[in-house]
């Protein structure tokens, strides 16, 4: 059965591969279509209720065990690649160095428990932190990316010196502390525990792991020692980077294997299979009976206080100027504050496909447990483009609902405040028009003012939010015009067309 | 002298081919139009654009009077936007063809094209068309996003902006032609040719904050001029600009004004606007300063403007 392994190699790496690439590209060569891989991703498809996803992914897991964690998920397939990858440098260059080890059943189910019970509460903190398909997204749109595109701005730096403009300069632009914490934090977390212990993050911290070990217990295919051939050499045990085969008792726990196949190559005996576990005979199963009391006690309190800190946190001390304390302006789609942030994990696909890069990756703005959720950011000409719905149409969660292109030219995604008494045309009595000339609907447009001279004003029942007029206002630091974000995303008027000119003009008029 | 003029800046930015005898011999011997006719201004009206610049460029002279063999050209349009050529928000397409395949024609060894785009600069270059157009006629895109393209220069003549960074294609050519769409525009009042140069400038937030008007005027002074500036009036924006909402901003005028001189392009132009938009010149602060800056003349009955209509 050493087949298997390869199929499951290669399987991972067409998953894996094409995920990498699409969270990796900053050109937007690559077809938005990639995204659908993402449908059959754990977290995503049970946020959007995509049941066709939930299907799938249910029904792989309940006929072959935890088939996602081997060949789907992105962070698992990473895993594995550092852990092969490591051999380059650790000292022991043993093949064969995992041992058994017993599972964290304490740990894991609480964090399953708490995830679960503060997402009832309304808060995604732990599902945004540990949804190893995010985790994969941010690990790669904060760490590598960014050295993709410096690599790239350097290349393009010498062939545009040559005159060849066939690579272009991508400016890199503003760094979220936090964002780049959380992704480093759990990236040296992933890779040293996979580096150590193979797949033990997904088998303890992992909630989805943790989930689907429940299923794996009871799945209709299942690695199991064959005692007849089997002379315990422990070959399978060394190769088992779930650390779950105890070849001394002849055991598999089948709640941390990820059917990755390895011990099966391993054994040149056929001493394990991967075989129907509903057979009249079938071996004796030993598991440990559960320990009901005490999980439920770390669950329950585990839950409560953890709600409790998050709630607190959530309540963060407005600051003093009013651009600087406005609501966060959330991706189009969004549809509304509570929606967004409960399903919304922070994946930082739309961040990465953001044409324009005014998506960015909230620090506090949404809260603590909204770190790392997209929210606009404008600066000079980075602001959200009029013809463009890419973001709601990329989101796996649902966070974002898709929207087509004429409705999203009516999305309102904020308001244009502005502060007349700051606006050049006032403050210095001269032309400017920089804010209206970048409104796409015109809801800033140009009103008389004196001597000639034309001022802003603001129609807002007009206005979608795009910050087209706040990237561009030159009053800084503050601007004389900002977006407010909407808590509720309503529906802008539609803009008025002009008045037809029809008359034939035939002469040059000079 | 204008064209003296322009073969003197030519030289500075070190190209001495350019003036050698036999290229200046070949060209006065031009048997089309003697160079003392040569008209100041050249419109006209009623025909596509690619008809109406090659008309053009032939009561002018002919390319060869301003590009020569081996030549690295730029063209400016106006890409500002990331709008379809039916909504005039930009240059058209067709006319910025033409005059790449005329300059590649004349034997530049290069035309380049490029623009500061106010949208996102890979859309706008792609839905204006003008990125297809240019790129079939044998010329090349040029990014204008990053500030690393830009250098700085000096606009001695300049009241409120004395120098300004400006993209290294203009720095580095031999000749350039600056192709502005003629259109309304809410801050500058209107986009000729002059407020086009915003477009080869890096950082036009200092142009809001110390007088748009004024600052276009400076930059206008800046030494290494467009040889000719090409006014695309096939389209116009009438209103809303310069992104304009809809199709209703636009009015078809089916005309070409190109001339040399910058007030006077702009002069003319707004003259042809205001057939459809009624607009006080005065009010397009910018072309009056230019003027003060000796940039050109508004006086464009006192010069040589040849007017041509295609039917």
């Amino acid at each position: 059965m050493k087949f298997l392994k390869n199929i499951r190699i290669v399987l991972s790496l067409l998953f894996f591969i094409p995920i990498l690439v699409f969270f990796l590209d900053f050109t937007g060569k690559l077809p938005l279509a990639l995204h659908q891989l993402l449908k059959i991703q754990w977290i995503p498809a049970l946020l959007s209720l995509n049941f066709v996803g939930i299907g799938i992914l249910l029904t792989l897991s309940i006929l072959f065990g935890r088939i996602y964690c081997s060949t789907i998920c992105p962070l698992g397939i990473f895993q594995d690649v550092i852990e092969w990858k490591s051999k380059l440098f650790r000292k022991k260059k043993k093949k064969n160095r995992f041992q058994f080890s017993k599972p964290q059943n304490i740990l894991r189910y609480s964090i399953l428990g708490v995830t679960i019970l503060l997402f009832v509460f309304e808060s995604s903190f732990l599902v945004i932190l540990l949804d190893p398909y995010s985790t994969f997204g941010r690990i790669v749109s904060q760490l590598f990316r960014p050295l993709l595109i410096w690599a790239n701005n350097g290349f393009a730096w010498g062939l545009n010196a040559m005159g060849n403009y066939s690579l272009y300069r991508v400016e890199q632009i503003a760094f979220i502390p936090i964002a780049f914490i959380v992704a480093i934090t759990f990236f040296f977390l992933v890779a040293t525990m996979a580096i150590k212990n193979g797949r033990l993050f997904c088998n303890t911290i992992c909630p989805v792991g943790s989930f689907l070990g429940l299923l794996s217990k009871v799945s209709v295919f299942r690695i199991a020692f064959e005692e007849s051939n089997c002379n315990r050499c422990g070959s399978c045990e060394k190769n088992c980077k779930s650390q779950c085969i105890d070849s001394d008792t002849m055991t598999v726990d089948d709640s941390r294997c990820v059917t990755c196949f390895n011990c099966l190559s391993a054994c040149k005996r056929g001493g394990i299979k991967y075989d129907i576990r509903y057979k009249k005979h079938t071996a004796n199963q030993n598991q440990a009976p559960v320990d009901n009391s005490r999980r439920t006690f770390l669950l329950a309190s585990g839950a409560v206080v953890g709600s409790i800190l998050i709630a607190k946190a959530n309540n963060l001390n407005p600051k003093k100027d009013s651009i600087l304390s406005r609501k966060p302006i959330m991706p189009p789609g969004a549809q509304n504050i509570n929606h967004f942030n409960t399903h919304c994990t922070g994946c930082q696909l739309c961040v990465t496909k953001c044409p324009m890069q005014v998506l960015k990756p909230a620090s506090l703005e949404y809260g603590i447990s909204g770190i790392t959720q997209p929210h606009l950011v404008f600066a000079t000409h980075i602001f959200c483009t009029y013809d463009c719905n890419i973001c709601s149409s990329v989101c796996p969660t649902g966070a974002l609902q898709p929207i087509a292109m004429e409705q999203k030219k009516l999305t309102q995604i904020g308001v244009a405040k502005l502060r007349i008494d700051m606006c050049e045309v006032i403050t210095h009595e001269t032309d400017c028009g920089a804010c209206s000339e970048h409104c796409p609907t015109q809801a800033v447009h140009m009103i008389p003012y004196k001597n000639g001279l034309t001022k802003p004003e603001v129609t807002e029942d007009l206005c979608i939010g795009c910050g087209g007029c706040e990237s561009i206002c030159p009053v800084r630091p503050y601007q004389a015009i900002y977006v407010e974000g909407s808590q509720t995303q309503a529906k802008a008027k539609k803009p008025e067309e002009a008045k037809k000119f029809d008359k034939v003009i035939d002469d040059f008029g000079f | 002298m204008k064209r003296r003029d322009f073969f003197k800046s030519a030289v500075l930015a070190g190209l001495a081919t350019a003036f050698s005898p036999k290229a200046f011999s070949v060209s006065s011997a031009s048997k089309n139009i003697a160079v003392q006719s040569e008209p100041d201004m050249v419109a006209v009206m009623g025909g596509e654009p690619a008809a109406m610049l090659t008309r053009a460029m032939k009561e002018l002279g002919g390319i060869g009077q301003y590009v020569k063999k081996g030549n690295k050209v730029v063209i400016k349009p106006n890409i500002g936007w990331d709008r379809k050529p039916e909504l005039a928000a930009n240059t058209n397409p067709e006319l910025i063809g033409t005059l790449v395949r005329l300059c590649k024609s004349a034997g530049a060894s290069e035309v380049i094209v490029f623009d500061h785009t106010c949208h996102d600069w890979i859309k706008s270059y792609a839905n204006s068309g003008i990125q297809a157009a240019v790129t079939a006629a044998g010329g090349k895109m040029v990014p204008g996003n990053d500030e690393s393209y830009y250098r700085e220069v000096e606009l001695p003549r300049g009241v409120n902006l004395k120098k300004a960074k400006i993209h290294q294609a203009i720095i580095d050519c031999d000749v350039w032609f600056n192709v502005p769409v003629l259109k309304h525009h809410g801050g500058a009042k209107n986009s000729i040719s002059m407020k086009n140069l915003m477009g080869i400038v890096w950082d036009r937030g200092v142009f809001h904050r110390n007088d748009l008007h004024q600052c276009i005027a400076d930059t206008a002074t800046y030494h290494k001029h467009p040889a000719l500036n090409i006014v695309d009036a096939y389209r116009i924006m009438k209103s809303n600009g310069p992104q304009g909402k809809s199709e209703s901003d636009v009015v078809m005028l089916k005309s070409l004004i190109i001339s040399p001189d910058f007030v006077a392009a702009d002069t003319a132009s707004m003259k042809l606007f205001s057939q459809v938009q009624p607009t006080d010149i005065s009010d397009v602060r910018h072309i009056a300063l230019a003027e003060k800056l000796k940039v050109g003349t508004q006086n464009i009955e006192k010069l040589n403007v040849k007017r041509i209509k295609m039917n």
